[in-house]
């Protein structure tokens, strides 16, 4: 057999902790002759690691990616109905998310795991939470509580218990409601004709608190609108049909399963549904309830967030159906004119105990343990 | 029936096409086979030989120590020239008897020779089998006179003869398969005979369906038995998951096959209960599929017990400069190597050499319970909250999350985005788990 | 504005009577020597004395079913307290003894058989043939035993070796356990002469896979005072009650007898000093 150079690199190959210093397998010896010829006979020459010796081969950054890609169509159309305001929220958010995170890694002395690309995914998230209106100091701060706050300060990703994006959203909801709620801009080509306008959801909640009386059925015509985008709304809530597409290729991949989605709009459809029906000058038709406001974008892309929201496929049913519940209750009978966001957080923090009672049993439990379980 | 597959599981990429191809190759006789006492599941064997012992082929050179333990032949006529410790395939080192071959390749006497099986009865076709040293060949290498012997409250209704060979790389089964068919159903038969079972399934993965064409030939005509195909997915070679998968019934937890009435053995144990019931030939070779893109010359090949990885290799045309890991068995389940002076054992079903840019690195991120893991458990646990656990070192809440039921089949591992070694925080789980019992009883 | 004063106040006085009579009646019934001798235990919960916690062995001593020297970490200086707590004289037991990893093989000296990816602890490593040390004796360098040790005594140096503090050692032997080797010997707190070395290997294998273990080649037995070093199957072995003088680790021809003043001394530095070539 003749020589092998053994070429790989030990800082790669040992011990997998960041703070190695990567001295696996170094030769800087006092006798160099006598340490080679001991390295040539009797060093090491394979890997070894415990069993599976291969990998599927996608990684946390490569879902992130994927879960990018499927909000560019709407992100796109967001800066193609809102111009420049849009582009400039995205960027801003993106690039203070990825700035705060740098930061505080360093600051808490951890390792950088910006190339998880999970800070960008927050920024563009939270992005499309915010108005196009929104002012870069309130974005800011939106992403110092999304990323320090929500994330890091609980260790970093797969630490955290509320949903990021949505902490920071909620965060300005509540301290700067007029920035947040009354500045939205009706949608135009690039943002050109921009007008200062409401929400349909703002609508309905202005008529019915001043009394007035608001057509609650909805047009072909309006539901179109609402479905394809034109409307008023943050960056992410307008188009419907960019984001069920996203939400389709997401399933596809694989990277989200049918349950939270489907479980979530669901429930917000039959509820309103039933409300309707009970009262129709006061209630919104449901077909209205799902199309309006940020049901899809926070379905689909908020309320799916792996590290926030449970692990099995029964468990992420009861998430779903539980946040269309709070989302309704908060449409209908809160302050807000939006309930998703909370519903969501709220959710979250019930998901342990709901992981805990959906717990798997192993295959071939006995009898009475299924019915002790 | 056939076909259904159990919950879970995944689809590795199986690089089967490597060696597929290769009919059985008979190796030659290499200089120096170390020969591993250790080679079956329970006791060690006690060694009878020592230094300088001259040794003819099939001799006993390790007797079995109590019932569950299985002993070691001699593969070749020749020399005992050291005992000493080895580097062990199964990821220790051990004591092993080197017998340098003296080319004469002599059988000892009153083996290999034709033997009439019609007129044996189930308990001496099992002495024969215990004689011969058989332990399960697919991997477990746990001895097969034991396996025969359930309690006698444990009633088998039937037998599984284990074809899928469900781990990426190996086609040592499936070749086995095309070239001796008969002899496999032979030997199923004399197995059902000391279980005095009347059904027998012999279960194939759909990819390999000229293997399952050549069973069903063979198998016509044979009452009771049957060839059934299975869906192609990763582990249904496992006992318990192929048992679910051809018949519905659900092995307990912590239980055995037995439980509900089966019995499960793998095709190459078969062929080798045939060689030795019928054929007088004791267990000292089987077939290693060597395979991977670290190989030149991927093959199926006929080895002594006792060859080294490195013999194995050099018939194969040699390493590629650029290997990074050799695993013994297959990439899923298989123990990685440090050296190639490992030797084959009798549940050495292949070896598979990867080079350094196909191997994937573990990072231990942080689980970010995507879930993944939960959905393809095979056994349903929840193998994302065991690492978490076993991270913070609460090894008990881990056995209430049932890691002792897990069968480290890798496919957590395989899956999860974090590339968090799973199965190495389960074996080490095991492994506290017993040093604390141990410390209590 | 009064109203409010008075209100508060008088809730305040009503939760402070509420607390008082509280405390009289449902007050539990605590011995006064085990409340004394909890104070007297250091108080770090670290379970070396085989219970669960500081208050369970004060209450245990109280009643005199435990000893009043079972705390290792509190030491002498402890057990007379106690003794004196409990009314009972202390002789003494023997000198403090801290821990002490016997290897100092690190990667510069000791040779490596694979590369390892996997867990960063000792006790994972060791169930792939033993670790990736050539030397199925020497220490893994992970650091289980830096993380077991609840009093942060245990240093991992750089290089891949763990290394105990004699300063912050209490002595819990905690770390003893732990070990996968089982090389963390405990040592009398004031020793210097050490050898660094578990392994059983015979001198020639260890030659070519360490370049400071112990070879077996007796010179230290000799040169020390008799009975002071024994071999126990190719390894010399300290025995801790006999005195060694420094000297005699000028003998071994492999650097592997250290003397530890304040800190230990790496064995690079040792041999690049002008060790054995």
């Amino acid at each position: 057999m003749e020589e092998k150079k053994q070429n790989t690199g030990p800082d790669e190959q040992t011990s997998g902790t960041p703070a190695d210093d990567g001295g696996g397998a170094a030769l800087p010896a006092p006798e160099p002759e006598k340490k080679a010829k001991k390295k040539e006979e009797v060093g090491p020459r394979f890997l070894v690691s415990s069993s599976p010796h291969v990998h599927e081969g996608q990684t946390v950054s490569d879902i992130m990616k994927l879960v990018i890609y499927a909000l560019l169509p709407a992100t796109a159309f967001s800066i193609f109905i809102f111009g420049f305001a849009a582009l400039r929220v995205i960027l801003i958010s993106v690039g203070s998310a990825l700035l705060f995170e740098v930061l505080s890694q360093k600051i808490m002395k951890r390792p950088v795991t910006l190339k998880d690309y999970s800070a960008v995914l927050t920024g563009l998230l939270l992005a499309l939470n915010l108005p196009a209106t929104s002012p870069w100091w309130m974005i800011l701060v939106g992403t110092f509580f999304a990323i320090v706050i929500a994330k890091q300060i609980y260790g970093g990703l797969g630490y955290n218990p509320f949903n990021p994006a949505l902490v920071g959203r909620v965060v300005l909801t509540i301290s700067f409601p007029v920035q947040m709620t009354a500045r939205w801009i009706s949608p135009s080509k690039w943002g050109m004709d921009a007008v200062t306008t409401a929400t349909p959801l703002g609508r309905i909640r202005e008529a019915l608190l001043s009394g007035g009386q608001v057509d609650l059925h909805l047009s072909r015509q309006e539901f179109l609108d609402l479905l394809v985008g034109n409307r008023a709304g943050s960056l992410g809530e307008v188009s419907v049909i960019l984001l069920l597409i996203g939400g389709i290729f997401l399933i596809a991949r694989k990277v989200i399963t049918w349950h939270t989605p489907v479980a979530f709009i669901a429930t917000v459809w039959i509820l309103t549904g039933v409300f309707h029906l009970v009262d129709p000058t006061k209630y919104a038709n449901p077909s209205f309830h799902v199309v309006a406001g940020g049901l899809f974008l926070g379905a689909i892309f908020m309320a799916t967030d792996y590290v926030t929201s449970p692990i099995s496929g029964r468990g992420m049913l009861i998430f779903g159906a539980g946040c269309g519940i709070f989302t309704v209750v908060i449409r209908l009978f809160g302050s807000y004119p939006e309930g998703v966001s909370f519903a969501i957080l709220l959710m979250n923090g019930i998901t342990p105990l709901i992981d805990r009672y959906t717990k798997p049993k192993v295959f071939g439990a006995r009898k009475k343990e299924k019915a002790a379980a | 029936m056939a076909g259904r597959k159990f919950i879970g599981g995944v689809h590795p990429d199986y690089s089967k096409e490597l060696a597929r191809g290769a009919a059985i190759e008979e190796m030659p006789l290499p200089g120096r086979l170390v020969v591993h006492f250790t080679q079956n599941l329970g006791a060690p064997p006690e060694p009878i030989v020592k230094k300088g012992d001259a040794v003819k082929k099939g001799q006993v050179i390790a007797e079995a120590k109590g019932f569950v333990s299985a002993p070691v032949h001699a593969p070749t006529s020749g020399m005992v020239t050291s005992i000493d410790v080895y580097p062990h395939p199964v990821g220790t080192d051990l004591p092993a008897a080197v017998i340098e071959p003296d080319g004469a390749d002599e059988w000892a006497e009153g083996l290999n020779g034709e033997r009439d099986v019609s007129g044996l009865d189930g308990q001496a076709v099992k002495q024969y089998i215990l004689e011969a040293g058989l332990v399960g060949m697919g991997g477990a290498a746990f001895p097969t006179h034991v396996k025969l012997s359930p309690p006698e409250n444990k009633t088998i209704d039937l037998l599984v003869v284990n074809g899928a060979e469900c781990e990426p790389y190996l086609t040592a089964d499936h070749r086995l398969m095309l070239a001796h068919p008969a002899e496999i159903l032979d030997g199923a038969a004399l197995f059902a005979r000391v279980l005095n079972v009347k059904r027998i399934v012999v279960g194939i993965e759909k990819n390999k369906p000229d293997a399952i064409e050549a069973m069903r030939k063979a198998a016509a005509g044979r009452e009771g038995l049957e060839v059934a195909a299975l869906d192609v997915i990763y582990p249904q070679g496992a006992e318990k998951q192929l048992i679910y998968a051809l018949t519905r019934r659900r092995v307990p937890a912590g239980g055995l096959p037995m439980d509900v009435g089966v019995l499960v053995q793998n095709v190459g144990t078969a062929f080798a209960a045939n060689e030795a019931v019928r054929w007088c030939r004791p267990l000292i070779s089987r077939v290693v599929t060597v395979t991977g893109s670290g190989i030149d010359r991927p093959g199926n090949v006929l080895a002594r017990v006792g060859t080294t990885f490195q013999d194995l290799v050099a018939f194969c045309g040699g390493l590629a400069v650029d290997t990074g890991k050799v695993i013994s068995g297959g990439p899923m389940m298989g123990v990685a190597q440090y050296s190639l002076e490992a030797s084959v054992t009798k549940g050495t079903s292949g070896i598979v050499l990867l080079r350094q840019d196909e191997i994937p690195q573990y990072v231990s991120d942080a689980c970010v319970r995507c879930g993944r893991c939960v959905r393809v458990c095979p056994m349903t646990l929840k193998p994302s909250a065991l690492s978490i656990f076993i991270e913070k070192m609460d090894f008990e809440q881990a056995a209430e999350y049932n890691v002792n039921d897990c069968i480290e089949c890798g496919c957590c591992a395989y899956v999860c985005p974090s590339l968090r070694p799973m199965v190495h925080h389960f074996r080490r789980a095991k492994a506290e788990l017993r040093k604390a019992a141990r410390k209590a009883g | 504005m009064l109203t409010a004063v008075i209100a508060l106040a008088a809730l305040a006085l009503l939760a402070s009577f509420g607390l008082a009579i509280a405390a009289r009646i449902f007050a539990v019934k605590v011995d006064p020597k085990a409340e004394a001798i909890e104070d007297a235990l250091p108080g770090a919960n670290c379970g070396a004395c085989g219970l669960p916690g500081c208050s369970e062995l004060a209450k245990r001593i109280a009643e005199g079913k435990a000893d009043i020297d079972a705390c290792p970490v509190g030491g002498e200086s402890v057990a007379r307290e106690i003794a004196g707590i409990m009314g009972q004289s202390y002789e003494g037991g023997g000198a403090r003894m801290v821990a002490m990893v016997m290897c100092n093989g690190n990667d510069q000296a000791a040779v490596k058989r694979f590369y390892y990816n996997g867990i960063y602890d000792c006790t994972s490593a060791a169930l792939l043939f033993g670790g990736d040390k050539a030397c199925s004796y020497g220490c893994l360098g992970l650091g289980t035993c830096a993380g077991i040790c609840p009093f942060g005594a245990i240093d991992m140096l750089p290089s891949g070796l763990a290394r105990v503090n004699p300063d912050r050692c209490t002595g819990c032997t905690k770390c003893v356990g732990a070990c996968p080797k089982g090389i963390i010997r405990m040592v009398p707190a004031g020793s210097t002469v050490h050898i660094l070395c578990s392994s059983h290997d015979k001198g020639g294998k260890v030659r070519k896979i360490c370049s400071v273990g112990c070879i077996g080649c007796q010179r230290c037995v000799k040169e020390a005072p008799e009975g002071a070093i024994t071999m126990d199957t190719n390894l010399a072995v300290v025995n801790y009650e006999t005195g060694i003088p420094a000297e005699v680790a000028e003998v071994c021809p492999m650097g592997t007898i250290v003397v530890q003043g304040a800190g230990a001394v790496e064995p690079a530095e040792q041999r690049a000093a002008g060790g054995e070539g």
